[in-house]
């Protein structure tokens, strides 16, 4: 058995807060950020951490990941900066549009998936979009720790550039912006070959930019240790399917618009869970038995555990089929 | 035959694989005695790898055996030493000027391949990005866990050390950073009741 306490309920421990500011970046974007109602310290975290928001929205559960991008050295205010996604399940838009300074909410304890890996002796952040998040506060980290670094942010346009503004003038010499509707775009390659021995790379931005980086740096000769990437994906809709959970003796349907991590919630199922974006590998669950196809969509199974059919990550990953059992 | 096959043991023993051409941009390669001929298999592999190579190489007993095969390989750079510590220098010198990309081949004894892994682990290049193949002597380099000093090409077990004359029985228990496995007095608690030393793997 593990030394750590045995948590009453799943996911990490949680803290009440208080909105104590709601800062409209951009057209997009929105920082909001949070101070305890008795005015304690937060926890400590490092860099690249993120928390687990959240959200009542009329009497639905959201809870969603994001990266804390304050400075890990300041104990009175956790920040986060959301884009609103008007595509998405709802959680960016329920936070642009519904929260208010004032407001009470709850945050989980931070989980790092993302550290900075402190041995490097170069660190080089690849950001693209809102993916500037992480690097906002490892940039508040290393300079502290007067470690090298650069950052390489890709950004839509001048207008969406999240921050750009604000590192650029705080870090003039280590900072390159490029922007979309430039035509600019990061010299990935030549990036990668002049960097000294020891360098580590981290990415954070869209699926295709952190293939991008992972595929050129193995091409490069790059280590995969020295290539770190987060994404969190958020659970897309599909098929409802039913499916049977052998330990809570219960079947179950999981509904259009939710995952199956949610279903399980919603019927009192008290799932493990952390980062609930397919990247930190908590709610893996055993698959009993099935009869139709597994949709993974996480980047915490190998290759050939999913194709398996033996286990399936329930934060982000569907089913289509007539049967799914699971110990669960 | 040089090569030979480690019989299983604890976690902390050193394993070692088959070096395999890997994409990069420049290929650091280090070798001694019967090393070479993994170079040599390495380079039948890739003709394209040696243009971007550079070879360190000490041929300790097998005198010329080996170092003109190498040379006919065509490097970009090609060292002949005498000793892992002469060709010292010119290794760190080379870690300080490299780049991300570089890839690191070792090859031949556990003495040499250990001792440039704690090289190329601390200019930065992670232990598992490092490849390493076995050949030649099964003779290991030692630390008296007791007077710290190291003997190099220990052969029996157990060994005399050669910095405090302790009979030392030889552990599997290495270490990393000083790339020697550890040895301990065998006769502590009945001085003088020494087992006769027998060969390694024998």
């Amino acid at each position: 058995m593990s030394a750590a306490p045995q948590k009453a309920k799943a996911g990490a421990e949680k803290i009440e807060v208080i909105v104590s500011a709601v800062v409209p970046v951009n057209d997009l974007v929105t920082r909001f950020e949070f101070r305890r109602p008795d005015g304690a310290p937060f926890p400590p975290f490092s860099a690249g951490a993120h928390t687990v928001v959240e959200m009542n929205d009329a009497g639905r559960t959201r809870l969603n990941p994001y990266s804390l991008m304050s400075d890990p050295a300041d104990s009175g205010t956790y920040a986060i900066s959301v884009r609103r996604d008007d595509q998405g399940r709802g959680g960016s838009l329920f936070l642009h549009r519904n929260v208010k300074p004032g407001d009470r909410m709850t945050l989980s304890y931070p989980v790092n998936l993302f550290p900075i890996d402190l041995r490097g002796r170069k660190h080089v952040f690849l950001a693209g979009g809102i993916g500037i998040t992480p690097f906002l506060a490892m940039i508040a980290q290393l300079e502290k720790l007067g470690a090298r670094w650069e950052l390489h942010y890709a950004c839509r346009n001048e207008a969406l550039a999240s921050y750009a503004d604000v590192l650029t003038a705080r870090h003039p010499g280590k900072v390159r912006i490029y922007y979309d509707d430039r035509k600019q775009a990061i010299p990935l390659g030549d990036l990668l070959d002049g960097q000294p021995l020891g360098t580590h790379v981290y990415v954070c931005g869209p699926k295709g930019m952190i293939e991008w980086v992972h595929r050129t740096a193995t091409e490069h000769g790059w280590p995969d240790d020295n290539v770190h990437s987060e994404e969190f994906l958020a659970p897309q809709p599909g098929q409802p399917f039913e499916v049977r959970l052998c330990k809570s003796d219960m079947t179950i349907t999981v509904g259009e618009n939710e995952s199956l991590l949610e279903a399980m919630e919603r019927c009192g199922v008290d799932a493990p869970f952390l980062c609930r974006g397919g990247a930190c590998g908590q709610c893996e669950t055993d698959v009993v038995e099935h009869d139709g196809e597994f949709i993974h969509r996480d980047h915490w199974l190998e290759d050939d555990q999913q194709a398996s059919g033996t286990k399936i990550m329930p934060c982000v990953s569907r089913f289509v089929g007539p049967t799914l059992v699971l110990d669960r | 035959m040089s090569k030979f096959q480690f019989p299983k043991s604890i976690a902390s023993r050193p394993v070692y694989g088959t070096l395999a051409p890997r994409p990069g941009k420049a290929h650091l390669m280090m070798a001694d005695a019967e090393g070479a001929e993994a170079l040599l298999d390495l380079a039948a592999q890739d003709a394209g790898l040696m243009g971007k190579a550079h070879i360190l190489y000490i041929p300790r007993d097998t005198g010329q055996t080996y170092t003109d095969r190498l040379r006919a390989l065509e490097p970009a750079q090609l060292y002949v030493g005498p000793s892992f510590d002469a060709a010292l220098p010119r290794l760190r010198r080379v870690l300080s000027d490299a780049h991300m990309g570089l890839q690191v081949y070792l090859a031949g004894t556990e003495g040499l391949m250990g001792r440039a892994a704690a090289e190329v682990t601390a200019a930065g290049i992670p232990l598992g990005a490092v490849q390493t193949e076995h050949r030649g002597s099964v003779a290991r380099r030692m630390q008296c866990v007791h007077c710290k000093g190291i003997t190099e090409d220990v052969t029996t077990d157990p060994f005399t050390c050669s910095h405090c004359g302790l009979n030392l029985f030889v552990r599997d228990h290495y270490s990393r950073r000083l790339a020697a496995f550890q040895g301990v007095c065998i006769d502590a608690e009945d001085p003088g009741n020494v087992p006769e030393p027998v060969e390694l793997y024998k």
